[in-house]
């Protein structure tokens, strides 16, 4: 119900202090974001120090279509990619050396290409109930944190922020046939990782 | 015969790039009799789709 006797102005302010509220509830979502990608604290706390910052100046400029929250965080990718390009400019950007062998996908299998009894998947349940519960993202976070530093950032990039394999093989200086088989490996472990977590979660 | 380890590596690639003819139907034929692999390929897809919501729906403790 809009109140009559307030003005514009106080409409505006009564928005902005709801918007500042919200932003410093969703931080630590956005930091723990900022650091998946950057793997540096420092370096993560800068970026969403400047995506909150951004977000406030441009505030008038959040048209509402989308929801606020995936609207900040569209910034704070930005100033991710930003952050992650100006590097690579720099020359500062940490070349991509493939650190893991095929061994990862090898434990997975037996010898003759099937699926390892420790490893053969199991069903997840509903998918729209995955996604939606607060245990799974718990333990998405968990299993994302453990793996290799280069595979989180690959799959992060891919998967996460959007990025076609192409734009990735450019900033990380890799082959497309490489960039593949490292997320193959990282959909493999997440996928390991997620069921054991998942499924241990739920029957304790 | 294409086995799991072959169809996990395609269920993964068709998530960033198109699959030729020859390997969707080899994927196909292959998911069609495994039963684990089925569950694989949903469960690429289902991470597929909750990345695109990271952030979104995702609460962290504080």
């Amino acid at each position: 119900m809009e109140d009559p006797a307030a003005s514009g102005g106080d409409r505006l302010a009564k928005q902005r202090s709801i918007r500042l509220e919200r932003l410093s509830s969703i931080r630590p979502k956005l930091v723990s974001f900022a650091r998946m990608h950057l793997r540096d604290n420092a370096m993560a706390e800068d970026a969403v120090q400047e995506a909150l910052m951004a977000a406030i100046e441009k505030d008038a400029t959040f048209a509402g279509r989308s929801g606020y929250d995936t609207w900040v965080f569209g910034i704070l990718k930005y100033k991710i990619l930003d952050i992650m390009r100006y590097q690579k400019r720099q020359g500062r950007l940490q070349p991509l050396d493939d650190e893991e062998s095929d061994e990862v996908i090898d434990r997975q299998f037996r010898k003759n290409g099937r699926w390892e009894a420790h490893s053969r998947p199991a069903s997840w349940g509903d998918p729209d109930a995955v996604i939606e519960s607060q245990h799974f993202w718990r333990v998405f976070d968990a299993c994302m944190i453990a793996l290799p530093e280069n595979t989180a950032r690959v799959f992060s990039l891919r998967e996460l922020m959007g990025l076609s394999t192409e734009e990735i093989c450019g900033l990380l200086e890799i082959r497309e046939s490489n960039c593949w088989v490292i997320l193959h490996r990282a959909r493999l472990r997440l996928r390991q990782c997620i069921e054991k977590g998942w499924l241990e979660g739920e029957t304790a | 015969m294409m086995m799991c380890k072959e169809a996990s590596r395609l269920m993964s690639l068709k998530h960033e790039r198109s699959l030729t003819f020859q390997e969707r139907m080899s994927l196909r034929f292959h998911l069609s009799m495994c039963g684990a692999c089925r569950q694989c390929d949903r469960q690429f897809r289902l991470l597929h789709e909750a990345c695109r919501g990271y952030g979104i729906d995702h609460e962290v403790d504080p």
